[in-house]
C-alpha cells in the first residue's frame, strides 16, 4: 500500500477549488462553499438542475463572475487574489467554450480563431490582424482538425450551429489552455451534433492533456463522455464520482424526486452505434 | 366544468369611465386651445392675395446669379460634410462613455448629461448663440451642425452598444484580452454597420439643416435665401428653393443607397 500512497502524493494539483461561494448583488446565494480537486487531465462533467450554480461556478474560475469567498488554485497560482493584469494573464491560460458559441458574428472564422491569441499580441497587431506565423499555422491546423478547412474566410454568422461550436472550440484551443471551461456546449444543438461536439472536445482535451470542466444538463451525454461527474444542487456539491456510479438515488438528490431508472445508462449497454469518427462527421451532416 | 366561450383582450386602461373620459378630454382640449390662440383672421385673409402676388413674382425662377447660388450651395455642403466628419470622430469616445454596459456609473452619467444637454435646443437656437459668439458666416453653422451631429450619433451608438450581444464580449474577455482589444474585437464589429449608417443619415440631415441655420446668419445657401426674401427677389428665391429641394433629394437618395449597401 505504501507505493500507492506515494503515488497519490506525487500527483500534480492542476485545479483546486476550495470553499468557493458566490452571493450576487441581489442577495441570491448561487454557490455555498464548493470544493473541487482535479489532479489529472480528465473531463469533469458538472450536472444539476437550472439554477444549481453550474454556470456561476464555471464563470468564477476565470472570474467572469467575481467569487465572494473561497480560493481557486490553477497549477500553483491563486486566481482569486490576482490584480487586473494578473487576471488577464491567467485568462490567457484558461480556454472557454459557450452555449451560444459567442463567436463575434461579423468577423471571419479566422479572426474568431485568432482572437484566442489576443492576450499575446500588441494592440496594433491585433488591430491589423497581424499574428505571428506560428499562430496562423496553428489556426489553420485547428480548423482542419475540427473539419472546417477552407472555411477560414467565411463570416461566423454564415455557419450552422455545429460549425460555430467547432470555431468556438478552435478559439479556446488556440490559447493552448491549461484548463478548458465549457458551459453547456450542446444545449443549442441537435442530438447528433451534440455527440459530435462532445466527442471532439473530449478527444482534443485528452490529446493535449488538458483538464476540462463542462457544464451539461444532459445526464446521458455526461455519462457517455465524462471521466468524472460532479452533481450540484442549490450551490452545493451533492455528488462527486465516476459516471458509472450514478444511481437513481443520486439523481434524485441532485434533481429531485422522479423516476430516474430510464435515464441511468449502464456501461455495458453503451456500445450501441458505431458513429463515424469526428473527422468524417465534420464534413458531413451540416 | 364549463369554460367561458368568449374572450376579449385586456384593455390598456381597465376602467371604461377613465378610458373614454380621457378621449373626450383630449377632444375638448384641442378645440379650446385652437379657440384661445390669438389668430388674426382678418390679417390672414389679407395675406392670401399677397401670397398669390409673391408666387406670381417667383415665376420664372431666376438662375442668372448662379455663381452666388453655387457659392452658397458649396458652402452648405462643406459645412454639412465637415460637421459630419468631426461629429463621427467625437461621437466614438462619447458613445462609449454613454453606454451603461461599458462605462462606470459616474462617467456614464456625465456623458449622458452632455448628450441630453446638447439635444435640448434646436439647431436654430444653437446657431443664434454661435452667430453671437463667432459672428455671421459658415463657422457658426459648422459649430452648430457639429454639436448636433455629435449628440445624435453618440446617442444612437450608445444605445446600440447597450443592445449589443454581451456573450461575444464575454468570450473575448475570457481570452485574456484587455479593454482596448475588447473594443476592437467584440464591440467594434457589432456596432460598425450601425455607426456608418447613422453617420450617413446624419450627413443627409446636416445637408438639410445647413440650409436652415443659414437663415439666422450661420452661413451657407440659407443665408443667401434670407437675403433674397428681404430684397423681394422672389424669382431668385425660387431658384434657391429648387436647388435646395434637388440637394435634399440627392442627399436622401445617396443616404438610402449607402445604408442599403451596409445591411
Amino acid at each position: 500500500m505504501v507505493p500507492l500512497r506515494l503515488e497519490t502524493t506525487v500527483k500534480k494539483v492542476m485545479l483546486e477549488v476550495k470553499s468557493l461561494a458566490k452571493q450576487y448583488d441581489n442577495g441570491f446565494h448561487a454557490l455555498h462553499g464548493v470544493d473541487l480537486l482535479v489532479t489529472e487531465p480528465q473531463v469533469v462533467a458538472i450536472i444539476g438542475p437550472s439554477g444549481a450554480g453550474k454556470s456561476t461556478f464555471i464563470r468564477c474560475i476565470n472570474r467572469l463572475v467575481e467569487p465572494t469567498t473561497g480560493s481557486i488554485n490553477l497549477n500553483g497560482e491563486e486566481i482569486t487574489t490576482l490584480d487586473r493584469t494578473g487576471l488577464r494573464r491567467a485568462r490567457c491560460r484558461i480556454g472557454m467554450i459557450f452555449q451560444e458559441y459567442n463567436l463575434v458574428e461579423r468577423l471571419t472564422v479566422m479572426e474568431n480563431v485568432l482572437s484566442g491569441r489576443l492576450g499575446y499580441v500588441s494592440l496594433l497587431n491585433a488591430f491589423r490582424r497581424n499574428y505571428p506565423p506560428n499562430d496562423v499555422q496553428s489556426a489553420y491546423e485547428l480548423l482542419d482538425h475540427v473539419g472546417l478547412s477552407g472555411r477560414h474566410n467565411t463570416r461566423a454568422d454564415n455557419l450552422s450551429g455545429g460549425q460555430r461550436q467547432r470555431v468556438g472550440i478552435s478559439r479556446a484551443l488556440m490559447q493552448n489552455p491549461e484548463l478548458l471551461l465549457v458551459d453547456e456546449p450542446t444545449a443549442s444543438l441537435d442530438p447528433k451534433t451534440s455527440r459530435q461536439i462532445m466527442r471532439l472536445i473530449c478527444e482534443l482535451a485528452h490529446e493535449r492533456g488538458t483538464p476540462v470542466l463542462v457544464n451539461i444538463h444532459d445526464v446521458g451525454l455526461a455519462q457517455d463522455f465524462a471521466d468524472r461527474i460532479v452533481g450540484l444542487n442549490e450551490g452545493r456539491v451533492i455528488y462527486d464520482g465516476l459516471p458509472g456510479d450514478l444511481t437513481s438515488d443520486v439523481l434524485t438528490r441532485i434533481y429531485g424526486e422522479d423516476d430516474w431508472s430510464k435515464t441511468i445508462r449502464r456501461v455495458d449497454d453503451e456500445e450501441e452505434n458505431g458513429e463515424p469518427d469526428v473527422l468524417d462527421a465534420g464534413a458531413s451532416a451540416e | 366544468m364549463s369554460m367561458p366561450t368568449t374572450w376579449k383582450p385586456p384593455s390598456l386602461i381597465e376602467n371604461p369611465v377613465l378610458r373614454y373620459g380621457m378621449v373626450v378630454l383630449a377632444i375638448i382640449y384641442f378645440f379650446w386651445s385652437v379657440g384661445t390662440l390669438e389668430i388674426d383672421w382678418e390679417r390672414t385673409l389679407k395675406g392670401l392675395p399677397r401670397a398669390g402676388d409673391m408666387i406670381s413674382r417667383m415665376f420664372p425662377p431666376d438662375f442668372d446669379r448662379w455663381e452666388l447660388l453655387v457659392r452658397g450651395v458649396v458652402e452648405s455642403l462643406q459645412m454639412a460634410f465637415a460637421a459630419s466628419i468631426v461629429g463621427m470622430i467625437i461621437a466614438i469616445p462619447l458613445s462609449l462613455c454613454a453606454a451603461s454596459n461599458l462605462a462606470p456609473k459616474p462617467i456614464y452619467l456625465i456623458a449622458r448629461g452632455i448628450i441630453v444637454l446638447s439635444r435640448t435646443f434646436h439647431e436654430v437656437i444653437i446657431a443664434i448663440f454661435f452667430v453671437k459668439i463667432v459672428g455671421f458666416g459658415p463657422l457658426a453653422g459648422l459649430l452648430t451642425l457639429t454639436i448636433a451631429s455629435v449628440s445624435f450619433i453618440s446617442k444612437m451608438i450608445a444605445e446600440d452598444i447597450e443592445n449589443m450581444n454581451m456573450g461575444q464580449v464575454e468570450a473575448i474577455r475570457a481570452t485574456g484580452a484587455g479593454f482596448s482589444k475588447l473594443l476592437l474585437y467584440a464591440v467594434q464589429p457589432q456596432i460598425l454597420p450601425r455607426y456608418l449608417g447613422v453617420s450617413i443619415y446624419r450627413l443627409d440631415a446636416n445637408i438639410r439643416h445647413s440650409t436652415v441655420v443659414g437663415i439666422v446668419g450661420a452661413g451657407g445657401i440659407g443665408m443667401t435665401l434670407t437675403a433674397t426674401f428681404k430684397r423681394y427677389d422672389y424669382d431668385f428665391s425660387l431658384a434657391i428653393l429648387l436647388t435646395i429641394i434637388a440637394l435634399v433629394f440627392l442627399g436622401e437618395i445617396f443616404s438610402n443607397w449607402a445604408r442599403g449597401k451596409l445591411r
